[in-house]
């Protein structure tokens, strides 16, 4: 298994993983249900339930899978979680008639213990200490962070 | 579903997941502690599948989404093996341990929202 899995998904990353894949197995459920249930209700935060259940889909797996492009993968998408649930969290929050209907990053997470909030906090510095050795690689995730 | 087994298993996940993660964090390997916990919620899990197959034959129905209910189920139940496989995989050491706690508390979370929607109806 050692040549299987990234540097990333060991020791204390290992923790980090099952978090992420448990909040996308949260995110995926509650996104499939509410499409099946009534779209036309609350289509904005009914799609952003769905587009966020993606988005950690694909941070677990790029935490998991070896080398620098799954990191960069890794750094864009928790990036990403990190702006949603700062964005969409601010938005409920003053404009409550656009998100009607709970997601994943209302009100920063609470709905979730604000393990939204925190995990990408932690998913950035975690990566950050594990990035990949090259000078090439270097410049590139410090672009994009 | 039974409310007294829903409720101990609520309290049991509570218990094995902060035991697991207290004694990763403390640098405890998987031990038998450790992973009986774990299995002691698996197994109260796989007796409330049976007692939920058999409940509605009794007239004792969900009063919310049965199909959302056992979705949280069925993943609950997965959650123990696939943890305890993917916390095992790296030769297990401390946070193996805590992986498998935190598995457990998001079983209790997942127990106490199918507790919500078989008897509970806020909406």
């Amino acid at each position: 298994m050692s040549t299987s899995v990234s540097n990333r998904s060991r020791g204390l990353g290992r923790v980090l993983v099952i978090v992420y894949a448990l909040l996308a197995i949260a995110a995926t459920g509650r996104s499939v249900f509410q499409l099946i249930d009534d779209f036309e209700k609350a289509p904005i935060a009914y799609s952003l339930s769905a587009l966020a259940a993606v988005i950690y889909l694909v941070a677990t797996v790029a935490l998991v899978a070896p080398g620098s492009i799954w990191y960069r993968v890794a750094v864009i998408t928790i990036s990403f979680e990190l702006i949603g649930v700062l964005v969409v969290g601010t938005l409920s929050i003053f404009d409550p008639v656009l998100f009607p209907a709970k997601t994943v990053w209302s009100f920063y997470g609470r709905g979730y213990a604000f393990v939204p909030l925190v995990l990408p906090i932690l998913g950035l510095i975690w990566l950050r200490l594990q990035r990949p050795a090259t000078s090439e690689t270097h410049g590139a995730v410090d672009a994009a962070v | 579903m039974i409310d007294a087994l829903t409720i101990a298993l609520v309290i049991v996940s509570v218990a094995a997941g902060a035991l697991c993660v207290v004694l990763g964090l403390a640098g405890r390997r998987p031990s038998d502690l450790s992973l009986g916990a774990a299995a002691l919620v698996e197994l109260l899990l796989i007796v409330q599948i049976v007692v939920s197959i058999a409940a509605p034959a009794f007239g004792n129905t969900p009063t919310g989404s049965g199909l959302e209910f056992w979705v949280y189920l069925v993943t609950a139940a997965l959650l123990v093996p696939l943890a305890v496989l993917w916390s095992l995989l790296e030769r297990g050491n401390r946070w193996s341990t805590v992986v498998i706690g935190v598995a457990c508390l998001a079983i209790a979370v997942m127990v106490y929202r199918m507790y919500q929607i078989w008897f509970v109806q806020v909406a």
